[in-house]
């Protein structure tokens, strides 16, 4: 029983904006929201674990530290709360182009949290509220069958009245959490579950499903022989997340990981105990992700690998507790104490928190419409793991995007869309609610289709135009990136028009850096394309060259030197943006579109594409399909 | 897909008379009807719906003498700038005008792509939607259909193979890509390009193939029909040139449908050999008895081969039935051995089950031959070809298409591996690499109808092994 009536009462603080959830997708959609003026409260079931880091101790990776430059770019928080409270950062393929490098930094858990709970808390018109929401109240349907969001219900029989909601809840919905033939109703770390809201998201209509995650246990690090391991440091020179953070700022001692391997005595180990794993017995019913897969499917399904690799990780200054990343397992207590104990250097290991595989539901986000807002609930906006992705990247730039449309909502504005050529926001968004998914969605740098145009480096160019126009950027920000800007363009345009003849210094130059001599006169822009070469090593026969920041250089550089792929890209967005700009109509009805094949329809009305770029995107749409709906269209 | 780029298409028939028209639609069209024609003046400035007399060249050869018509927006059929090549009518000059326009910047049209465009461009009335989506949509089936089935099995199979090794490859870098610390793609260049050199000049066979109508069935789809031991199947091996079906004197030994494509003098003929016609309670018989009704149905041409040793029987009656209205040439096999029928028995049988009037014409061309000893082959391949160039038999437009369309997809998975190569050498970061991999392998599975939907992701996620 959630509550007697006799507790039901209104609370009459008449808050524009509820947020369901303070994890990373809900503390970006609660501030985005109140900073574009709205009242907002933020709902979560423990005030002490506001933006927790249940699982592993980093922030960015390839893909995703794109996404957290995007979400700084659009205004967000997570950039910046990191770039506080990392302890060691490294930019990921250094040596393969501009398009995948990616940050990725190890966070002191207790301090990022506790930065985030900060913001939140000096946020103005957002409040903290600890309670769980049981149900989410709208009115009756109307003509259309959509219904319109009046409030919130907690726990408590509080009702909260308020215009839109977002729905953050991670892995809490009927959260279970599993190590052997042990299962506890509880969220990450022992938190309470949300047991009542799925009920209430049912009776909305709303379709749900169920997911499976999993992590490695915390060891004690004084337990730890470093000895025979590896020692992974970050890097010298660290790049900050945020667009915003002064780089020096982020030069700090850095901890370091470190990295061992698994061997045939730990696999032994776990093949002799499959048999107890709770995901062999039928005991977890909910679909695991592939990318992440526990050290037990690993060891199954990869059986001729003699060993994977075991990354300790700190999990902050302040604690002795260690990540075992690659480790992750739901196999029964004494299990988890015998493999990781056959592992060189945790030969005597302590483990702190086991290893353990946790459930929990989500929605099928095909529910959604490209702003996030679901379709048949008017005013309901959802983001995170709720949505079936997976990550704390994923769910802040979800959550970003979710707060920002419920906030533009209330002005009477169209949601923002991002769309697949401006960034892995984009994809990420576009994917989840296009794509049927059978496990969490992680980003991935091959997910995206023009990724030479998405890189990490660029973000401020691609998106931070559109967070000044939503109004989470400010002015200032604004025009130091236009001047960023113009400076970029007149440096191409100067190095395309300076001319180089075949002097004795140029050659000289050219030798030094064992590339080709010259037979005739070129340009300095046509040196730069050389692989061998860079902006900065023409210095010397570049005699008008102005100094320009490094973050200039770094644009001039790649724009010039992948010049050729980069114009193919944008030539295939050209096509894209055409099909993505031919909207469809909401009201459209796919049963009295003739030749339309049957799969066709049934994907269709189910999906309800906004665009005929996205309707090409589902599966079971032919291009024919495609054709006929241009013709269909053609004719309104 | 919707494009509004500039496309082309053959016009007319693919038959062997008459005049051929290549059309262009689209922005660029004068731009590239300008590339390769040859007339008294530059087409890019001359006025609106006029006819020009010239020649169509590719760089120095001339390929034909033409008459070209050009029309401006908006007053096309399809609304857009229009170039009307019309050429002499041989099928192998309108192809090769065809291919020059493309060669020098037009897309072949999609199956109903002039009039798609003429109704999105508010040309056609809106009372005309339904049947013009009506027409994209079966043609498209068609085109899909038809790209599928004439895909010979085996080029299908080395077409799978070379995207299953360029998806292996280019999930191995992305994985590499994401998950840094566990898989390293250092140096890979190295090892992928010899592989993909050996993928490359695998490609080069195949377009190769490609331009000798090899690789899909081109041609004259031909039937060969007739009762068992008629001597189908030897007609066949004379025709192709060796032993392909198992010939025996054992009735009904040809099981199954057997495919061989056939030159005769520069004439593609794609021939499908079908069990004989005949009741039959044996099971797997029975199956490619009614394939040989299905396939004389869609056939250009038939050859009914009829046993001169043996009398008409009702599986002759049969045959006789199901030839009525089609394009048939009669062979009368056996002619070296004892004849119990004669050429003229067969011609007034045949007229007088069609109720033909008596009138001195043939019904069908009746030829004696003898497939054993090679003898009469001669007069049939004359008789085939004079039909050929009188316009009696002309073979699907849609047919040629596809083996262009697909010619075309191949050398572009040929460039694209190209440009791998090129990044290769020029020593590009391993990511550059997999864009145009994947890119070869988008192109290659438009030939074979496959898209590449969660391909690459499965294929990281089923291959190599994720950290975490």
């Amino acid at each position: 029983m959630k509550y007697s009536a006799n507790s039901v009462w209104e609370n009459r603080d008449s808050y524009d904006i509820a947020v369901v959830g303070a994890g990373h997708a809900g503390c970006e959609a609660a501030l985005a929201a109140a900073r574009l003026g709205f009242r907002t409260v933020i709902f979560t079931v423990s005030v002490d674990s506001i933006a927790l880091m249940p699982c592993n101790p980093n922030i960015g990776g390839s893909s995703k530290g794109h996404l957290v430059r995007e979400v700084d770019a659009l205004g967000g928080e997570m950039g910046k709360v990191i770039d506080q409270t990392f302890i060691q950062s490294k930019m990921l393929n250094q040596s393969k182009g501009p398009a995948v490098h990616s940050l990725r930094a190890q966070a002191d858990k207790a301090n990022y949290s506790k930065m985030m709970r900060q913001v939140l808390q000096n946020q103005e018109n957002l409040d903290i509220r600890q309670m769980e929401v049981t149900d989410i109240l709208a009115d009756d349907a109307d003509e259309n069958g959509v219904r319109r969001i009046i409030g919130v219900q907690t726990y408590s029989g509080a009702i909260y009245h308020c215009k839109t909601v977002v729905l953050c809840t991670g892995t809490y919905l009927r959260a279970r959490c599993i190590y052997g033939d042990v299962s506890m109703q509880t969220g990450p770390n022992g938190l309470q579950a949300a047991n009542y809201l799925t009920d209430s998201l049912k009776e909305l209509g709303i379709e749900m499903y169920r997911f499976k995650t999993g992590t490695p246990a915390r060891i004690d690090k004084n337990s730890v022989d470093f000895s025979k391991m590896e020692e992974q440091k970050g890097d010298e020179r660290v790049v900050p997340f945020s667009f915003i953070t002064d780089p020096e700022s982020v030069q700090i001692d850095q901890v370091s990981c470190w990295l061992t391997y698994t061997n045939e005595t730990t696999h032994e180990i776990i093949r002799a105990n499959l048999d107890r794993s709770p995901l062999y017995s039928g005991m977890i019913e909910g679909t695991g992700p592939r990318y992440c897969p526990s050290i037990e499917d690993k060891v199954v399904k990869f059986a001729d690998k003699k060993r994977h690799q075991v990354f300790i990780e700190p999990e902050g200054i302040d604690t002795t507790e260690m990540y075992v990343g690659g480790m992750s397992s739901s196999l029964p207590e004494d299990v988890q104490y015998a493999m990781y104990r056959s592992v060189p250097g945790l030969e005597n290991v302590k483990i702190v928190r086991n290893a353990y595989a946790i459930e929990y539901d989500c929605i099928d986000a095909r529910q959604l419409k490209n702003t996030l807002e679901f379709k048949k609930i008017d005013g309901l906006f959802s983001g995170g793991q709720f949505n079936g992705s997976s990550g704390y990247e994923e769910a802040a730039a979800q959550g970003l995007v979710a707060g920002i449309n419920a906030a533009r909502k209330l002005q009477g504005k169209e949601g923002i869309i991002i769309d697949r050529s401006e960034g892995y926001i984009g994809v990420l968004i576009d994917d989840l609610v296009t794509k049927e998914s059978h496990e969490p969605y992680r980003m991935m740098t091959s997910r995206a289709e023009y990724r030479l145009l998405l890189r990490q480096d660029n973000a401020d160019q691609r998106l931070t135009r559109i967070g000044y126009e939503v109004g989470l950027i400010s002015q200032v920000r604004y025009d130091s990136l236009l001047m960023k800007e113009e400076q970029i363009r007149e440096e191409v345009e100067r190095l395309e028009h300076t001319h180089v003849g075949t002097s004795e210094e140029v050659q000289r130059l050219l030798e030094t850096h064992q590339s080709t001599p010259l037979v005739s006169g070129t340009t300095l822009a046509e040196l730069i394309r050389r692989p061998e070469l860079s902006y900065t090593c023409l210095e010397t026969i570049d005699k008008n060259r102005i100094e320009l920041p490094e973050d200039v250089i770094e644009q001039v550089d790649i724009s010039i030197k992948y010049d050729g792929y980069i114009k193919r890209q944008l030539r295939q967005v050209e096509q894209f943006k055409k099909l993505e700009s031919k909207k469809i109509p909401e009201d459209i009805d796919y049963e009295t579109i003739p030749s339309l094949r049957i799969e066709a329809k049934q994907k269709l009305s189910q999906i309800r594409p906004s665009s005929i770029g996205q309707a090409s995107r589902i599966s079971g749409v032919s291009p024919a399909d495609v054709s006929v709906l241009l013709v269909y269209l053609g004719n309104k | 897909m919707y494009k509004d780029d500039t496309i082309a298409a053959i016009s007319t028939g693919m038959s062997n008379s008459g005049i051929g028209i290549v059309r262009i639609s689209g922005a660029e069209a004068l731009q590239i009807i300008d590339q390769i024609y040859s007339g008294k003046e530059k087409l890019f400035h001359v006025s609106s719906h006029t006819i020009h007399y010239g020649f169509i060249k590719d760089g120095d050869e001339t390929i034909d003498e033409v008459l070209v018509t050009v029309m401006r927006a908006p007053r096309t059929f399809t609304g857009e700038d229009t170039v009307e090549i019309n050429c002499h009518g041989g099928v192998f000059v309108v192809k090769k005008i065809l291919e020059t326009v493309v060669r020098y910047g037009a897309r072949l049209a999609e199956p109903g792509e002039f009039t798609k465009r003429a109704f999105l461009n508010g040309k056609m009335d809106l009372s005309q939607a339904e049947a013009v989506i009506d027409v994209i949509h079966s043609q498209n089936e068609y085109a899909l259909k038809s790209s599928i089935s004439q895909l010979k099995g085996s080029v299908k199979e080395k077409i799978s193979k070379i995207r299953e090794e360029i998806l292996y490859h280019t999930a191995f870098i992305e994985t590499a890509l994401d998950d840094p610390e566990h898989i390293s793609v250092d140096r890979y260049g190295e090892k992928l390009s010899v592989i993909v050199e050996e993928l490359s000049s695998q490609l080069h066979e195949l377009i190769e193939s490609s331009e000798n109508g090899r690789i899909i069935k081109e041609g004259i789809q031909t039937v060969i029909l007739g009762k068992p031991n008629a001597g189908k199947s030897s007609l066949l091996n004379v025709l192709s040139g060796h032993e392909r079906a198992i010939v025996t004197d054992i009735e009904g030994t040809t099981r199954d449908v057997l495919e061989e494509q056939v030159q005769i003098h520069g004439l593609n003929l794609n021939i499908i050999d079908t069990a004989g016609i005949r009741d039959t309670d044996d099971v797997i018989e029975k199956i490619g008895v009614d394939k040989a009704k299905e396939y004389a149905d869609d056939a250009d041409l038939i050859i009914y081969v009829a046993d001169a040793s043996r009398k008409l029987d009702d599986n002759d009656k049969k045959i006789i039935e199901l030839i009525q209205d089609k394009k048939t040439i009669i062979l009368l096999n056996k002619s070296d051995l004892h004849t119990v029928l004669d050429k003229e028995f067969l011609d007034s049988y045949i007229r007088e089950s069609y109720g033909m009037v008596q009138n001195g014409q043939e019904s069908f061309p009746i030829i004696e031959i003898s497939a054993k000893e090679e003898r009469g082959i001669q007069d049939f391949e004359n008789v085939l070809i004079s039909m050929f160039l009188g316009g009696n038999i002309s073979f699907n437009n849609e047919v040629y298409i596809t083996n262009m369309r697909q010619k075309m997809a191949l050398q572009e998975a040929y460039h694209s591996l190209e440009r791998v190569l090129e990044s290769i050498n020029a020593q590009m970061p391993e990511d550059f690499y997999s864009i145009d991999l994947i890119d070869a392998y988008e192109a290659l599975g438009s030939i074979t109808g496959e898209t590449i939907g969660e391909d690459l992701v499965n294929e990281i996620f089923s291959k190599f092994c994720m950290g975490k």
